[in-house]
């Protein structure tokens, strides 16, 4: 007696809960691994999985086993030159060469790693593991123009897509009885008077009563009869109602400086840092835009290429990106409707008057409308005036402005980290 | 026989193409008296295979992370390319279950179903370890309620502390099994001995074992002093608890761990109940993989003859079947110790070339078996043999001699290692025992047994490992120990005896100030 039985249509991730406890287990470990390979590679990989390795020996399940020395005896297939008696020099490096017993056994050999793929997912998990978006909270509460249909009861009034049909037939019973019973009662009792007086003895009969009697019976059942199934009043509707939805979508404006004195690499390690902050954002919100503005003496909105990789001279006003992203925002997205990021790389350099504006700009314009402000500084030497200026405003909105100095590639992950770090929330 | 016209061609197959082919098999597996349980077979998507593999192709199991473990390296592996996903997977069970991965061919379809569902399948029902060690019909409900028990524990006391005790029982699982003492045979009324079990739980509860006042024992009046110094009256002359040493750790841990509660002992059971579920497996590798391989080749050809399968077929089959039996030398960059379907093949094959058409040797080595029938003597040594035991019994020259099989002695007392026989006369009978020991159980796996619960003093647990050839512990030992301590919940220790002395000492925990004994 056999059977087939098609299973393919079961789910297929019958595992994932093992695998989630191992990730959990091994946590340290992975994260670890991720760290390593966030500062080894190029965050542009980021996007896809990770392969991640862990030494073998630390997730290794222990049980009793033969450790190397004694006397033991091991049987191999295919002798070619040896006879009995032999005598082999033993090969160096480690104990006797018994691999007869075959399966994994991990009596102390080098460090074998245990090699996985995570997920896209899980890898992102990993990345952002302890970061949280400042102040996403509170911006999500706050009612929104936006709305979304929401089902809310029941109506008399609707379109005819809507109709409840459950509600309405249970209406339309509930109406037929009401109207029939009063009319029922009607019928039986002329349907007794009349058998009342037929039952009577012929002469003491009324023929006037029987006929109205009849009369009536007759009157009775028609009405009975002209009471509709289902009639307009019965129908009823899926009401829906509009309403208000907190914004999930946010906007991150990229402002670097590209002026003569920010080098490629300048540029790259900024490239970095905005993707991080991009990936991060789109975690948190479902639909994330981006807006490029590159700046010299003069700020320019751009595309991505442009931004990244086009050269220009000269010198360096930042309130002039500043002043740009103001009106942008003016013009196109309204603090209401959506979450403001600003990120800002900037070799520190700017022309010495214009940081006082900066600072104007910033604390009288921007910052009241910005989700976030995050400032990085991308030199070796002491700060300039920028960051003075810049110290200022974040005093000022302590919980909202955020600004590190990077040195080289290496340290943006621990700066992102230090930026976003989750705060305890009192 | 009359040719037939093959029931399909070609490498596609759909369900009605595999039921006719399924009925072609089991007519010819009647023929050659395969006694099976009935089949259940699945057809799932190579993830499905994943995950089938990450739980040792049980249907359903509890959750623990060394199973994610498994499932990274299997789903790394199988990216790689590295492992084509094996095609058989089959659990002993009844029905007998058997996975079919829908990206296989139609050949590979028909393989599995030979080498699964009628050479692992008749395997299971017949062999005798498997019989009288497992009961194949409860195991799929016994998951179940494992299943929920742990999801149960987890609720109740946490994922973390679950989590903690079943390592500490995967450390040990291997010594959860009754080795040397056969089970008594596994009763359909599961239900009565759990009730059983709970009433055996309850004695451990009035148990004087663990009373904290320790009873004097009967004889002191009469005992006279006597001459150890340390002992003088005797106290300590009771009698070793357990009386006899036990081969089954977690049986003893779970009757008398002091600590555990109920749960806890629940769950070392259940860790236990599975380890002897798999524990034939181990014992039957060679045999198994054998037997399975030596009918789907022989009822392959069948089909072959029969018509039933095309030219077509029949070479891809060979092609796939040749490289499952192949073994490359030990000097090979593929080797990988000895291939147990090679081996268990060529046994085989050779039980039924000896039977068939017997030489002088044959006649000399295998009196009682040479010209007899040959499907008789197959069945007989499928049913009454471990890897150990047939190999001992049917390893005959000319299989030696096929594959070249030599022995080698590591020893460290000596600088150099040395062969000890070879392929031919003088050594085919080292080499026969040899290879018996190597797949004896108890010579793979150190020989380690619960000596002595000091259930009068600090309530240590002393286990003796009785070392065979100078052969040491491993280095793991010391986290099993730790995972032993955490069960037993006052201080392991171990014992390497050879020859009756004890050689070495290891302690959980380590104490303080490490003093040697002498």
């Amino acid at each position: 007696m056999s059977y087939f039985i098609d299973r393919r249509p079961n789910a297929r991730n019958k595992s994932a809960v093992n695998r989630q406890r191992f990730l959990q287990r091994y946590r340290s470990h992975i994260k670890r691994a991720v760290e390593e390979s966030v500062n080894r590679r190029s965050i542009t990989d980021m996007e896809r999985g990770e392969k991640v390795s862990i030494p073998a020996k630390d997730i290794s399940e222990p049980s009793f086993q033969h450790g190397p020395g004694g006397r033991r005896t091991v049987v191999s297939p295919g002798n070619k030159e040896f006879a009995e008696g032999d005598r082999l020099r033993r090969p160096s490096g480690g104990g006797g060469g018994g691999s007869g017993e075959g399966q994994a056994s991990d009596q102390g050999e080098g460090v074998d790693e245990f090699v996985f793929t995570l997920s896209r997912e899980e890898f992102l998990d990993f990345v952002f593991d302890g970061l949280e978006l400042p102040h996403l909270e509170r911006k999500q509460l706050r009612v929104l123009e936006e709305t979304r249909p929401v089902r809310a009861g029941i109506s008399k009034e609707g379109v005819p897509a809507r109709i409840n049909i459950v509600r309405s037939m249970r209406e339309a019973q509930a109406r037929r009885i009401g109207m029939k019973a009063p009319l029922k009662r009607a019928l039986r009792e002329a349907c007794e008077a009349l058998a009342l007086e037929e039952r009577k003895d012929p002469v003491l009969r009324n023929p006037a009563r029987i006929d109205e009697l009849k009369l009536e019976i007759e009157r009775l059942e028609k009405r009975i009869a002209s009471i509709p199934f289902l009639d307009t009043y019965d129908l009823r509707y899926n009401h829906l109602t509009h309403q208000p939805m907190p914004s999930n979508q946010a906007v991150m404006f990229c402002i670097m400086d590209v002026s003569g004195s920010m080098t490629q690499a300048h540029k790259d390690i900024g490239k970095r840092f905005f993707l991080l902050l991009y990936l991060f954002l789109e975690r948190n919100y479902e639909k994330v835009e981006l807006v490029f503005v590159r700046h010299h003496t003069v700020a320019k909105e751009v595309d991505e290429e442009e931004f990244f990789y086009s050269r220009e001279t000269g010198g360096t006003i930042v309130s002039s990106a500043l002043t740009l992203v103001n009106s942008i925002i003016e013009a196109r997205y309204a603090p209401e409707e959506w979450n403001l990021y600003v990120a800002q790389a900037s070799d520190g350099d700017n022309w010495d008057d214009d940081s006082s504006t900066c600072l104007e700009l910033l604390d009288e314009s921007l910052m009241p409308k910005l989700q976030y402000f995050t400032y990085v500084e991308i030199t070796p030497h002491a700060h300039q005036a920028l960051w003075e200026a810049y110290d200022t405003v974040k005093a000022a909105y302590p919980e909202r402005f955020a600004m590190q100095q990077i040195v080289q590639a290496e340290d943006i992950y621990p700066v992102f980290r230090e930026l976003f770090r989750q705060r305890a929330q009192s | 026989m009359t040719r037939r016209k093959p029931i399909a061609t070609g490498s596609d197959w759909n369900f009605e193409v595999l039921e006719a082919y399924e009925q072609a098999i089991a007519e010819l597996a009647r023929e050659y008296r395969l006694d099976t349980y009935p089949n259940q077979i699945e057809i799932i998507t190579s993830e499905q295979m994943m995950d089938a593999y990450a739980s040792v192709g049980m249907p359903v199991g509890y959750h623990h992370w060394s199973f994610g473990k498994q499932f990274l390296s299997v789903e790394q592996a199988y990216r790689r390319g590295q492992m084509g996903l094996a095609y058989e997977l089959v659990i002993n069970s009844d029905p007998c279950i058997a996975y079919l991965m829908e990206e296989n061919s139609l050949m590979m379809q028909i393989l599995v179903i030979a080498h699964a569902c009628y050479g692992h399948n008749s395997f299971f029902k017949g062999n005798y370890l498997f019989r009288t060690w497992t009961d194949a019909s409860a195991i799929v409900d016994y998951l179940v309620f494992a299943r929920k028990y742990i999801a149960k524990c987890e609720e109740r006391h946490g994922v973390a502390a679950v989590e903690q005790l079943l390592d500490a029982c995967h450390a040990l699982q291997n010594y959860g099994v009754d080795r040397y003492k056969r089970p008594s045979p596994i009763s359909a009324e599961a239900e009565s001995r759990r009730q059983e079990e709970r009433e055996a739980y309850l004695q451990t509860q009035v148990n004087t074992l663990w009373s904290t006042i320790p009873t004097p024992s009967s004889g002191l009046a009469q005992a006279p002093l006597h001459d150890d110094e340390n002992d003088p009256l005797g106290l300590h002359r009771h009698g070793r608890y357990p009386s006899e040493p036990q081969e089954n750790l977690l049986y003893f841990l779970e009757k008398n761990a002091p600590l555990l509660e109920p749960w806890q002992r629940e769950i070392v059971r259940i860790v236990r109940k599975l380890a002897q579920y798999f524990y034939p497996q181990r014992q039957t590798q060679v045999m198994n993989e054998g037997w399975a391989t030596f009918w789907h080749y022989t009822l392959m050809n069948r089909m072959y003859d029969d018509g039933l399968i095309d030219e077509g077929i029949m070479l891809e089959f060979l092609q796939s079947h040749t490289s499952v039996v192949s073994q490359p030398g030990f000097d090979n960059p593929y080797f990988n110790g000895l291939n147990p379907y090679a081996l268990g093949f060529a046994m085989f094959s050779d039980i039924k070339r000896i039977c068939d058409s017997p030489n002088d040797e044959d006649r000399e080595w295998f009196p009682d078996i040479a010209g007899s029938d040959w499907l008789e003597t197959l069945h007989f040594a499928m049913q009454n043999f471990k890897d150990e035991s047939f190999i001992q019994q049917f390893l005959s020259p000319k299989v030696i001699r096929d594959l070249k099989l030599f022995s080698l002695v590591d020893d460290d007392r000596d600088d150099a290692l040395q062969i000890e026989a070879i392929h031919d006369d003088r050594g085919y009978r080292r080499i026969r025992e040899a290879l018996s020991v190597q797949y004896a159980l108890s010579a793979r796996e150190p020989n380690i047994q619960v000596w002595e619960a000091d259930i009068r003093g600090d309530r240590s647990l002393t286990m003796r490992h009785v070392q065979d050839r100078r052969r040491p512990l491993g280095q793991s030992l010391f986290p099993v120990l730790r995972h032993l301590h955490q069960l037993w919940g006052f201080p392991v220790k171990l014992e390497s005896v050879e020859d009756g002395e004890i050689v070495r000492r290891y302690q959980w925990p380590i104490p303080e100030p490490v003093r040697e004994s002498a």
